[in-house]
């Protein structure tokens, strides 16, 4: 894995501004972040970034700082993740220490309370875009396998509130299982 | 020793709330209300509101709100330290190991299983938000006849531009905030 410094600005830069403006949850700037460093600044692959959004989901704390540890490291590596939680953490903390000094106004100003609501119908447009994207990518690889866990795995969390730990695990499961098939296949095959 | 105290607790808060967002909620409540203190119930309801309002995560903005209320910018940058300290111990590790065996195909055959799930998760949270944006309800209280019109034009015409054009997400999420304000200011309904 090369480190590669000159990115650590392009890096901050990133990170600030996805995270100064990601309202609505971790899986939001999980979404928000595929946009960026996959389809835009092609830093990762798509496979890469589900495979940091499941270790992001597992490890405790924060989603996007999760996400950003694991981003810089592979950018630059500890230097980078320093970078990227900084990146992450600054814009928060400069919002809600402002905020802090007057909140009751900030609460009840109604003009505040609608642009949030309507941004709402924004974000699950940007969210819906990426699913579009990445479910495309699970039906073609054209394992049944694959898309009814995914189809399953929506139902359980969206219709059945299973918690998405409970979710990963199961699937973390499922893939040893299907690991051992391969395994005891490519034995046979060779036999 | 305040400063102490909030840091410590924030460690926890940082530690124990697997999950995110609002698994950490709970876990704030307890060492900032029920064992020091710091707080009223009140306050922290406040608190919850504001953190919901404002961007980043939940976490983060109440390590800063606590950390702001009780001991100023070092505060702040006391609990936001605590706060991401375990992540980034562990996070850091779970990278090291990742990028050193990702290439082992049976580690590839795991992953795979894996990201169909992930795809889930995000759809999920989408569509979680989608219903908040068109009915301001969850699933289970959706009253199809409540739906918000201005909403609904916004989320058709922004993921069409986002499939058809090449526009970056933040634009679209400030854009549909400013589109929807000025509808909903110039019909008078704010």
């Amino acid at each position: 894995m090369k480190k590669d410094y000159s990115k650590l600005w392009t890096l901050f830069r990133s990170m600030f501004v996805l995270s100064a403006c990601t309202f609505g949850g971790g899986f939001v700037i999980v979404s928000l972040m595929k946009k960026k460093f996959v389809e835009e600044l092609k830093w990762l692959d798509e496979d890469e970034m589900l495979d940091v959004t499941a270790i992001t989901q597992s490890a405790p704390g924060p989603l996007p700082v999760n996400a950003s540890v694991i981003i810089g490291y592979r950018m630059a590596g500890v230097v980078g993740s320093l970078t990227a939680i900084l990146g992450t953490i600054l814009p928060p903390m400069i919002i809600i220490s402002i905020i802090s000094l007057f909140y009751e106004q900030f609460r009840t100003n109604p003009y505040i309370a609608t642009a949030l609501q309507v941004m709402r119908a924004g974000v699950a447009a940007v969210i819906f875009d990426v699913v579009i994207n990445l479910a495309g990518n699970v039906l073609k690889t054209k394992r049944v396998l694959y898309i009814s866990m995914m189809v399953l795995a929506f139902i359980a969390t969206y219709f059945l509130d299973v918690s998405a730990m409970l979710v990963i695990l199961t699937c973390l499961g499922i893939g040893f299982l299907d690991l051992a098939v391969t395994l005891y296949k490519k034995k046979k095959g060779e036999a | 020793m305040l400063l102490l105290k909030l840091f410590f607790s924030f460690i926890q808060i940082g530690l124990f709330s697997v999950g995110g967002g609002y698994a950490a909620i709970p876990l704030i409540q307890e060492q900032i209300v029920n064992i020091h203190g710091l707080m009223t119930l009140e306050e922290f309801s406040d608190l919850i509101t504001v953190a919901e309002m404002t961007p980043g995560p939940i976490s983060i903005n109440s390590a800063t709100f606590v950390g702001m209320r009780l001991a100023g910018i070092p505060g702040v940058l006391l609990c936001s330290i605590g706060c991401i300290i375990p992540s980034f111990c562990i996070c850091l590790t779970l990278a090291h190991f990742y990028y050193k065996y990702r290439t082992v195909s049976g580690v590839q055959v795991v992953l795979g299983s894996l990201r169909p799930a992930v795809v889930a998760l995000i759809a999920s949270a989408g569509a979680s938000i989608l219903m908040l944006g068109l009915f301001q309800a969850e699933l289970q209280e959706v009253v199809l006849g409540n739906i918000r019109l201005v909403e609904l034009g916004i989320f058709v015409v922004a993921l069409f531009i986002l499939r058809k054009f090449k526009v970056s997400a933040i634009s679209i999420i400030l854009g549909s905030g400013v589109v929807g304000t000025v509808i909903y200011a110039l019909t008078g309904a704010v």
